[in-house]
């Protein structure tokens, strides 16, 4: 069976991300980016399903302009087959990344589509589930397991009380959580071997599709700072500061 | 303008942050109809029908709302969409879990996590780990919006909606139940809790954590974790505060053993008061705390204990 896994290029996750003065968005220029990390543990559960004998093909895909061309060429040094580049130089929304994804889906076929449960810059966790509705396919949101067994995927699920595991036919959607897989690192000699391997590109305008934004920015700020607050020296002041400052216990 | 609001309960109870999650409605103006889809769940709308400011209770339960799979609820709330001008759940597993296909089934964007409301269309919500905030106007015909409930205070429960029975059920046919490990535990839930004790890969094991127990009893407070100490495997996922896992903001959190990391802050750094309890004066924690101790948390929580 074919994996689909669609990945996306983010600001580090070592980064504190500064406004821009103008407000009007926050400052990418010189800021180091990386895949996305609940990515990399979507492209790592791919590549160990194929080594399990599950997957036969996995096939990254990314919307974005060239500089997304970096993350889907790690994707392939870490074990992916072929990748497919979305160009377009706008920032979409989920929904309309969805859209493409889509039109990707019913080109490719996948049997499952793994993909990380949220982007750590626009915090939004919706791709998944959005495609998921696209498709008409059941979900497994916020995986710590995955399990294919036969025509049916079982998933275990980090939820608010605990852990979750539900059986979804297949072809299905799965979004990582943290706890689902380890990424490894990509060798040298598989970093080489990932130049040679197919990477699509297709104009995300040739999908016919109507991707006009769905929002609108209108300013973004930083959050409030909190004061840094004082060291005390005995556990004896801090229950004293707590009961008679802050008073917060009693 | 109407808003339905998607309750938030296990069959039994119905959460406490649904009733924040209200309050953004009111702030987005209009009626507001609560739905509580499950399977036995009476008892869910009866409390639901006491939330302030609210009209109208809608009760759907079937076998096929028992777990609250993403694809029966879905389909159920989509087609109860109609008559809304806004669709709002809060930002908890559940909710994030289907609203994004609701959203998709409507053909509209989802504004996630909101902190504020501005006006009818136009919403205040976190970006990069809290790092920035972002006022984000909707152009489209139906909201579609979770609800971050550090944001919001509760409402009352002092109301008397009318409940309403719903026939319709949606089952996509596609997903089943299999089985559910959920962490049992006498203390407050994370959400609830107004005083959190968190560990940190500092705590070196899960036995550890039977140290801020004690005091946890003391203050009648919950438990939490950074995520490296969950990854450790010393306590369980739902445990994990960040940005990733949950959001918090009790009146007091004390962190120990934890180094600050920008995704953790994301997930604590709107307590109304932070006490750091760590060894390493540097540690980027004691930048947001309010009172720091630099100690080893091994002789200072037993200390604490004893003198609260
Ligand atoms: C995609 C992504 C999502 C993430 N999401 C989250 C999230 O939601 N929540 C989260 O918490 N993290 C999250 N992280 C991880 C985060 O980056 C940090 O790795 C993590 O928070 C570190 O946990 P820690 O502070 O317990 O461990 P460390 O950073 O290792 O800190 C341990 C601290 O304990 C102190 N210490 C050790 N021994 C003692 C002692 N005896 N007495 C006192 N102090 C002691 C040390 O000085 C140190 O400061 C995420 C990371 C990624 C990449």
């Amino acid at each position: 069976m074919k994996i689909l896994v669609p990945i996306k290029r983010v600001i580090d996750y070592n980064v504190k991300v500064r406004v821009k003065p103008d407000n009007s968005n926050v400052d990418l220029a010189n800021v180091k980016m990386a895949i996305n990390p609940f990515c990399e543990i979507a492209v790592e559960e791919a590549i160990r399903l194929k080594e399990a004998g599950i997957a036969s093909e996995i096939i990254v895909v990314s919307v974005g302009d060239k500089s997304c061309q970096e993350q889907l060429r790690t994707a392939l040094a870490l074990g992916a087959d072929r990748a497919i580049q979305i160009e377009t130089s706008e920032t979409l929304d989920a929904l309309n990344i969805a859209k493409l994804l889509q039109k990707i889906v019913e080109e490719v076929q996948p049997k499952l589509v793994i993909l990380g449960k949220q982007s750590i810059d626009s915090d939004n966790n919706q791709t998944g589930q959005m495609l998921a509705a696209l498709t008409n396919m059941p979900q497994g949101t916020f995986a710590s397991v995955v399990k294919v067994d036969g025509d049916k995927v079982n998933v275990t699920r980090e939820v608010d009380g605990g852990l979750q595991t539900i059986a979804l036919n297949l072809p299905a959607i799965v979004t990582t959580d943290l706890r689902l897989n380890e990424p490894r690192y990509a060798s040298l000699p598989n970093i080489m071997k990932a130049k040679r391997k197919p990477l699509d590109v297709k104009p995300a305008a040739d999908f016919g599709l109507d991707l006009s934004p769905r929002s609108t920015l209108l300013k973004v700020t930083p959050p409030a700072t909190r004061q840094a607050g004082v060291i005390v020296e005995s556990i004896d002041e801090l229950v004293d500061k707590l009961k008679n400052e802050a008073k917060v216990i009693s | 303008m109407s808003v339905l609001v998607y309750a938030e309960h296990d069959n039994q109870n119905l959460k406490i942050e649904t009733l924040k999650t209200v309050a953004a409605a009111q702030a987005m103006g209009g009626e507001i109809t609560i739905l509580v889809a499950g399977h036995n769940c009476q008892a869910v709308a009866e409390q639901a029908a006491k939330t302030n400011g609210v009209s109208k209770v809608v009760i759907a339960d079937n076998a096929a709302y028992e777990h609250q799979l993403a694809e029966n609820v879905s389909l159920l709330v989509t087609e109860l969409a109609r008559d809304y001008d806004h669709i709002v759940a809060t930002a908890l597993t559940t909710g994030k879990n289907f609203m994004p296909r609701v959203a998709a089934l409507l053909d509209v964007a989802q504004v996630s996590d909101i902190i504020g409301v501005e006006s009818e269309d136009t919403f205040v919500r976190p970006i990069y780990a809290g790092n920035a905030i972002a006022t984000v106007k909707s152009l489209d015909s139906k909201k579609v919006i979770t609800v971050r409930t550090t944001g919001f205070d509760a409402v009352a429960a002092d109301g008397s909606a009318e409940i309403v029975n719903l026939d319709t059920v949606t089952d996509a046919g596609t997903s089943s139940y299999v089985s559910e490990e959920l962490t049992v535990s006498e203390r407050p839930d994370l959400g609830a809790a107004s005083v959190i004790i968190s560990g940190g890969r500092g705590m070196q094991n899960g036995d550890n954590f039977k140290l801020l127990e004690g005091i946890a009893d003391k203050l009648g407070a919950a438990i939490g974790a950074s995520r490296a100490a969950v990854d450790a495997g010393f306590v369980p996922n739902d445990m994990q505060v960040g940005q990733t896992g949950k959001i918090v903001a009790p009146d007091l959190y004390i962190a120990v053993g934890i180094s600050g990391a920008i995704q953790h802050l994301a997930g604590m750094k709107d307590s109304k008061v932070i006490v750091a309890i760590n060894k390493d004066p540097e540690a980027p924690i004691f930048q947001v705390a309010d009172y720091g101790i630099v100690a080893d948390l091994f002789e200072a929580l037993p200390e604490l204990e004893s003198k609260l």
